[in-house]
């Protein structure tokens, strides 16, 4: 085993999660919606990769696989348990329940995550119960070890999730999550519920818990600076599949994707002298039921040419530091990209300044 | 910090309760209060009055067809029973006879209206086209056949078809709204931290739907008081010698008790009315103070 693969906790190998279409009475299927089609990619111990893209890109859809909350159509979900990797879609029951300990996760809407009914001690009781936890001093240990870190007071538990703010349910949220010590969190958009300046409390609070509990975040958002404040590095994602992987410094100093370059022209600069030259991407996201052959970009894609509307780009090394892009711009072999400029950021694209210069 | 009592004893005094807020606003509610004390006043009335032993069926030949007097309130019947102490323990039966049904029903269709929504696909399918197989019968021949079957007017029977052919309505309801709470976000939650599927449907979902459930078995108990009454009014009911509500009210068919000895059929006719009204307010202010969109 290398020191690479002895580092990453979670390996996922050309994961695919598929959803049929169906119509008719007969529920003939008339397609698939390719939620997540061949997704591969490492998460390392103890880092925060965020992963970002454009509402129905799949990232959700991926943490939820990931989860095995969705079934996935074809690939492997390969979990580090102890130095030997196993396939987290192949485990039975036992397995399975054993491995919802290690791995968990904060979803999006704390609004309806805790059972309305039910007292917040109950909400946080029912998990270490099922886990085996027996006696009520050793739970109460636990809920109180990780109520302090999202600082909410013990007396709180009584009270019903009504009772509390938003910003409050999320950090019970995560605390209920950590109850049961896992390994990997994968947070499903934690803060785009919230308002942005309970967002950044969130947001800072589970950097602390990172650091303290040595925690893997699989971090999922579309707010870019929410995932670049957030995480070491970054997956991009597109129509499910990754088209950018890079460390958080190069993928916003240095994007090599044309759609990483227009996702990260959109990010609003707090600065009105600051007039960014801003990408706009032509026409819409392609449906995820008809994706466009070749490279799923090509469509909208400012600098596409010939090949990428047959050939579909692979994953490759193409940057330091392990930047992976998948695009025909970088492959050597493809010719009449002579016009494209590498090094310049985003200065091959067609650039447009943003309409506020009317003003 | 002291480790010796726990969280849950040290703040349970402080902790807010639904139900304390719960009971405040089903205070304010008038009409249901009124009803709530009506249904347990009648109920008390007629367990006590069993249980004192009054006399309801030694016919007093003396008095027969006698209006309100002294010593009988609410007159005699046709062979002079005493109709006050009928209707007191008649009501036990009534009251028994539809409260039980209600339970029944409503723990019968819950049950399989959260196996039903909650797991879906086939399950779902085969539960459905059962509740729609029963729905297709019609109550009224189901007895009638039983009747002929068993080849008596039984308490037990009656009991059988009213849950028989009762819990249709419940499993509907429930089945709906585990279909819309199935995509809560705490499912996902307990689906994500490896509890049970029971786990999920009776623990985690059941209790969002329980008001519902309460409110509507309230109303059952009306619906099912009714459906005996009427069953035993034409004769299908309870055995004639057990006097329900309905029995009791049996003898009001002939033309004569109608239009003469009125007392006959007024009282037991009040008590049904008086009860199911009640239960119908009650009922109603229930729903108003479980509703959980108006929380």
């Amino acid at each position: 085993m290398s020191a690479d693969e002895k580092n990453a906790i979670i390996q996922i190998q050309n994961l695919k999660t598929w959803f049929l279409v169906t119509k008719g009475a007969f529920k003939k299927v008339v397609g698939y919606v390719k939620a997540v089609d061949g997704v591969s990619l490492k998460v390392y111990k103890g880092e925060a990769l965020g992963i970002v893209g454009e509402s129905g890109c799949g990232k959700s859809t991926l943490g939820k696989t990931i989860m095995l909350l969705e079934k996935p159509t074809g690939g492997k979900i390969l979990y580090n348990d102890n130095g030997t990797f196993k396939d987290v879609t192949q485990f039975n029951k036992q397995e399975t329940f054993a491995f919802r300990k290690k791995v968990q996760m904060v979803f999006q809407d704390p609004y309806s995550a805790l059972n309305p009914q039910k007292k917040i001690y109950t909400s946080f009781e029912e998990p270490l119960k099922v886990h085996g936890v027996k006696t009520q001093e050793e739970r109460e240990a636990a809920m109180q070890k990780v109520l302090k870190m999202v600082n909410i007071q013990p007396e709180y538990l009584m009270r019903y999730p009504h009772q509390f703010s938003g910003g409050q349910r999320q950090r019970l949220c995560i605390a209920r999550a950590l109850v049961v010590k896992p390994d990997v969190l994968i947070c499903d958009e934690p803060v785009s519920a919230l308002d942005v300046s309970i967002q950044a409390q969130v947001l800072n609070l589970m950097k602390d818990i990172q650091k303290e509990l040595h925690l893997t975040y699989l971090f999922i958002a579309h707010d870019l600076s929410v995932v670049q404040y957030m995480s070491d590095r970054i997956v991009v994602m597109y129509l499910g599949k990754i088209v950018e992987i890079a460390d958080s410094k190069s993928l916003y100093d240095d994007p090599l994707h044309p759609y990483t370059r227009a996702l990260l022209s959109a990010i609003p600069v707090p600065d009105i002298h600051n007039h960014k030259k801003r990408i706009v991407l032509e026409g819409e996201t392609p449906s995820p039921i008809r994706k466009p052959s070749g490279c799923a970009f090509h469509s909208r894609c400012p600098n596409r040419m010939e090949i990428c509307k047959t050939v579909d780009p692979a994953l490759l090394h193409r940057g330091q530091n392990g930047h992976m892009v998948a695009c025909h711009l970088y492959d050597d072999k493809v010719e009449g990209k002579s016009a494209v400029k590498m090094d310049g950021k985003g200065s091959a694209l067609e650039e447009r300044a943003d309409s506020d210069e009317k003003y | 910090m002291n480790s010796q009592t726990s969280i849950k004893a040290r703040n349970y005094a402080a902790s807010s309760s639904l139900l304390k807020r719960n009971i405040h606003k089903f205070l304010d509610n008038k009409l249901a209060l009124i009803g709530l004390i009506v249904v347990v006043m009648m109920t008390a009335a007629c367990i006590i009055g069993a249980l004192a032993g009054v006399d309801y069926e030694t016919p007093n030949l003396y008095v027969m067809k006698s209006p309100p007097m002294p010593g009988h309130p609410f007159g005699t019947d046709t062979i002079g029973r005493d109709l006050f102490a009928r209707v007191l323990y008649g009501g036990c039966f009534s009251i028994f006879i539809g409260v039980f049904c209600a339970v029944m029903s409503s723990a019968i269709g819950a049950t399989l209206g959260a196996v039903a929504g909650y797991c879906g696909g086939w399950t779902d399918k085969v539960i459905v086209r059962i509740s729609e197989i029963f729905q297709a019968f019609p109550q009224l021949v189901l007895v009638m056949m039983l009747v002929a079957i068993v080849n008596k007017r039984g308490l037990g029977n009656l009991l059988l078809i009213f849950v028989a052919t009762g819990w249709m309505t419940t499993f509907r309801m429930v089945r709906n709204e585990f279909l819309s709470l199935k995509g809560e976000t705490y499912v996902k939650v307990s689906e994500a931290f490896g509890m049970s599927k029971q786990n999920i449907m009776f623990k985690q979902v059941l209790p969002n739907v329980m008001s519902p459930i309460i409110v509507s078995t309230t109303t059952n108990v009306a619906f099912f008081i009714l459906q005996e009454a009427a069953l035993s009014f034409i004769g299908l009911g309870v055995a004639d010698k057990t006097p329900t509500w309905g029995n009791i009210l049996n003898v009001a068919k002939s033309v004569s008790v109608v239009t003469d000895q009125w007392w006959i059929w007024v009282f037991p006719g009040l008590s049904i009315s008086l009860f199911v009204l009640a239960i119908n307010f009650l009922g109603d202010g229930l729903r108003d103070v479980l509703d959980p969109k108006q929380q």
